[in-house]
């Protein structure tokens, strides 16, 4: 019998959110300010969350680990955000926006969280309409759209390539505004280490690492807001920022929070290629020049191999010898064919043979024909800044010559548990953003990872942790002396004691970048039993070296960026494992998580719904025993659950 | 690539700082600099030195943490572009580097190249946003904005808030950054409501929090790695002088 109750409110699709903001329950005015609440992260969700329970009058704290608000790694994202707003009149709705969500990730959704995400998808856009967010207009004043991935509409809003960074200097806005009025308390260059919860089984505070003075610092509250994206980093290259860690969410599993799919990470096929060992993070490229770009290997395998020597340039390869081979596989949708499909087409394109640039695991985006089409100008308008990068990059001219790109991981599907209500299932820890499992399913569509934050920060938390919150009215202030408070914090002291006691040789990220190696290996694009299996044991070798043979210098007390790294590195050594768990006992493909033993003749992913349709909630059992898996049913009711196909229309 | 490196190494706020020299050898001309000082650090850690502190994360040139004077420049010597965007292709073999923090009163060094900007936030806190609050706004296309404005206010929004123009600056002024908020929101209708206000609690702060003034260098400019134009300064300025007249 399952134990998972996702409280997903009755009712028609349509009316379920309308329904539970109905009826759930309020917390009077004067009472909100004695109530706290802990929000960690300041990105799209944290930020969001932490300013509106604020104008709400609660007592807020909030977390970040860098020096600002404004610098948490929402503000990377590039091409765009979603709403259902159907300003070009080309046939979106709001159930749309909601099939091609839960079509996108490859029907292992929660039906309910994502209808409400595309319900809400709207107020989003005026919210930061109205916060004074420059989005690209048109001549005629009114607001542009382009279009992304997995969809047949043009339904993306965009700021040039840096629509994360004006969302998000929207949300620090909305945030600075709050801290000047004394509703929220803004505590910078802060690192969770820990989730206190109480004997009754409430999430009651946090212990963090204060990263200037060294100090372990204890903040109690009514309820924990976690917003602290995902954990990408496992991989060591990524598109996340350097600090991006799954640090926070691991500590919540070992305090008895349930983590979701956490094999489900999401690949992204436009980056710019490894090139080299002593690379320290990967780039991307914007979805968004899928738009104008095309991609293509060239059609003989000569013909790459004379282009990996350099003996021809790309521009030599004759029209007639090019594949297009998103267009040739998936006509409909073509280069706007969705991330996982995409990058799982390139990968198979590199590993026949027809891969380009200097190791081969290359593809080239191409934009000739755009800008013969278009002008220079116009392309320079729309992705000048992302030109520019790549040529910083690369030092090769996009504009002369096709860019080279090849996937990269980029974002996590899978993440902490939560129900319809974003609360985990430890009472009290609310989960927002990347950091949960809930909206995606097994694939992220392009520009939904900011809708979602936003979503849950600004229109869903902030009613959700109020039902939650409205009797806790008469629990008072909660102390931080308790043994609960102290026994947490002991443990905490003991991990970094531990960490600085093991005065090995190696320094924290040669272990990093060989967990990388391995779950790129075994754990990434493309999973096989054989494979996991080893990945599994591989894991667990780099871990037991790391814990005989790390070398942390200096000591805990003030800034030691070695220590950071050290405890997010032991973090994702076990993480990493059961990533590895996940995917091993997932005899599918879904989305981003791609079973060998489990393809079509033609190499598309091949499901089994009637064996695996649901969330694996994995349960954390104690050290040295096996996780538990607890399992959520997923029952679509409201949309019919098909192969995805992007082959036609 | 072999490199002899000059770096400002402070242990803390209250301490005296130096320069200190390094080497690195065998460096590929597509690492960024980032990353040379990773491997620098690196050697450090296995010698079982202390390593260099220096701010960055996203890596990529959008999320304004990195903040390093390179070779008399914030930012380093190429254009348009954040230290973590800088490739060491742009420097020549056996060059001499020399890295410091940023220097200006506002921004005490915390340690080595890190640097405390906080005092930005506390300009953005004095008036920086538009005081809406969650929900019960109008649709977002009910209000038409020109295109240009809406283009210029993006020009002044992309400000990163990394403090070049600060360390740029001979008298540590923060006019760049505060001017690109300022312009951003008086371009565009829903700013305007707040505008005198904002205008005049942002300088405010800004010189009470002892950045300096503007006399027309325009250093800022040339080393924002974002381009923000000092064609802001003027809007602000005009956005001012209307402000306390009335």
């Amino acid at each position: 019998m399952t134990k998972i109750n996702s409280k997903i409110p009755e009712g028609p699709i349509a009316e379920k959110w309308t329904r539970y903001k109905e009826h759930q329950k309020l917390v009077n005015p004067a009472n909100k300010r004695k109530i706290e609440i802990i929000v960690v992260g300041t990105g799209l969700a944290g930020g969001a969350a932490a300013a509106s329970l604020g104008e709400m009058g609660f007592s807020v704290k909030v977390f970040c680990i860098q020096d600002s608000p404004r610098r948490a790694h929402s503000i990377a994202a590039q091409g765009g955000i979603n709403a259902a707003k159907n300003y070009p009149n080309d046939g979106d709705t709001i159930y749309r926006l909601f099939y091609d969500t839960v079509k996108g990730g490859d029907y292992r959704a929660r039906e309910s969280n994502t209808y409400r995400l595309a319900e809400v998808s709207n107020n989003i856009i005026d919210q930061c309409v109205a916060q004074g967010v420059p989005f690209a207009r048109e001549y005629s004043g009114y607001l542009a759209n382009r279009s992304f991935g997995g969809a047949l509409v043009s339904r993306t809003f965009y700021a040039r390539g840096q629509t994360g960074q004006q969302l998000l200097l929207g949300a620090y806005g909305a945030l600075s505004k709050e801290i000047k009025r004394g509703s929220v308390e803004l505590f910078t260059r802060r690192e969770m280490l820990d989730l206190v919860v109480m004997k009754d089984g409430r999430a009651r505070g946090i212990i963090v690492r204060n990263l200037f003075t060294g100090e372990l610092e204890r903040y109690s509250a009514h309820a924990v807001l976690l917003a602290t994206g995902g954990y990408g980093n496992v991989y060591f290259l990524s598109t996340n920022a350097m600090t991006s860690n799954g640090s926070a969410a691991w500590r919540a599993y070992k305090r008895g929070a349930y983590f979701a799919n956490p094999c489900y990470v999401q690949i992204h096929p436009t980056c710019i290629p490894v090139h080299g060992e002593y690379q320290s993070k990967l780039t991307l490229m914007s979805e968004s020049l899928r738009n104008d770009g095309r991609i293509w290997v060239p059609k003989k395998k000569e013909d790459a191999e004379r282009i990996r020597k350099k003996e021809i340039r790309p521009r030599d390869i004759a029209e007639e010898d090019r594949d297009y081979y998103l267009e040739r596989r998936y006509p409909a949708f073509g280069n706007l064919a969705p991330r996982d499909v995409s990058s799982r087409a390139a990968k198979e394109r590199c590993d026949a043979g027809y891969g380009v640039g200097p190791t081969g695991l290359a593809v080239f985006l191409d934009l000739k024909d755009a800008i013969v089409r278009l002008g220079k100008d116009v392309i320079k308008a729309r992705y000048g800044n992302l030109f520019d990068m790549y040529q910083r990059i690369v030092d090769d001219d996009p504009y002369e010559t096709p860019m080279m790109i090849y996937p990269a991981i980029h974002y996590t599907m899978g993440g902490l548990w939560v129900d319809y209500e974003l609360q985990s299932n430890i009472p009290g820890l609310f989960v927002g953003g990347e950091a949960n499992f809930s909206d995606h399913g097994a694939n992220r569509l392009g520009a939904s990872a900011i809708m979602q934050g936003l979503s849950d920060g600004y229109f869903v938390l902030p009613y959700t942790m109020q039902n939650y919150l409205a009797d806790q009215i008469a629990v008072g202030t909660i102390p931080t002396d308790s043994p609960e408070f102290d026994d947490t914090e002991k443990d905490v002291r003991a991990r970094i004691d531990k960490l600085m006691a093991v005065n090995g040789k190696e320094t924290v990220d040669y272990f990093h970048k060989k967990l990388g190696h391995v779950m790129w290996d075994h754990v990434g694009m493309a999973r096989n039993k054989a494979g996991l299996e080893e990945g599994i044991k591989m894991i667990q070798e780099v871990r037991k070296e790391f814990w005989s043979n790390v070398r942390v210098p200096g000591n805990p007390n003030g800034i030691n960026i070695e220590l950071e790294k050290a405890l997010r590195v032991s973090d994702f050594l076990e993480l990493g494992e059961l990533m590895a768990r996940d995917a091993l006992h997932r005899e599918e493909s879904a989305g981003g998580h791609f079973r060998e033993e489990y393809q079509t003749p033609d190499g598309e992913a091949m499901r089994n719904d009637k064996n695996f349709m649901y969330v694996a909630a994995w349960e954390y059992p104690g050290d040295d025993k096996e996780p538990i898996l607890n399992k959520e049913e997923l029952n679509y009711e409201f949309i019919e659950v098909k192969t995805r196909n992007y082959k036609t229309a | 690539m072999d490199l002899k490196l000059k770096i400002w190494r402070q242990a803390s706020r209250n301490e005296k700082g130096q320069f200190v020299d390094y080497e690195v050898h065998n460096i590929s001309p597509d690492t960024s600099f980032l990353e040379m000082i990773d491997i620098l650090n690196d050697e450090l850690v296995e010698k079982g030195g202390d390593p260099v502190a220096f701010d960055h994360d996203c890596r990529e040139g959008i999320c304004g943490m990195c903040s390093m004077f390179i070779n008399g420049h914030p930012h380093g010597p190429e254009a348009a572009t954040t230290t973590c965007q800088l490739h060491m292709r742009k420097f020549k073999d056996g060059e001499t580097i020399v890295i410091e923090p940023w220097r200006a009163r506002p921004f005490p060094v915390i340690k080595d190249l890190v640097v405390d900007r906080s005092a930005f936030d506390e300009i953005i806190r004095a008036g920086g946003y538009i005081s809406t609050t969650t929900g019960g706004v109008p649709d977002a296309n009910a209000i038409p904005i020109k295109k240009v404005n809406a283009d210029l206010a993006m020009d002044a929004a992309a400000c990163i808030g990394c403090g070049a123009c600060v360390a740029a600056c001979k008298n540590a002024s923060a006019m760049l950054f505060v001017s690109a908020k300022v312009s951003q929101f008086a371009l565009l209708p829903q700013g305007k409501v707040e505008a005198k206000d904002r205008v005049k609690d942002m300088v405010a702060k800004m010189d009470e929090l002892g950045f300096g003034n503007c006399t027309n260098t325009y250093a800022c400019e040339a080393e924002c790695p974002k381009e923000i134009s000092i064609t802001n300064i003027a809007r602000m300025n005009r956005q001012f002088i209307g402000a306390k007249l009335g």
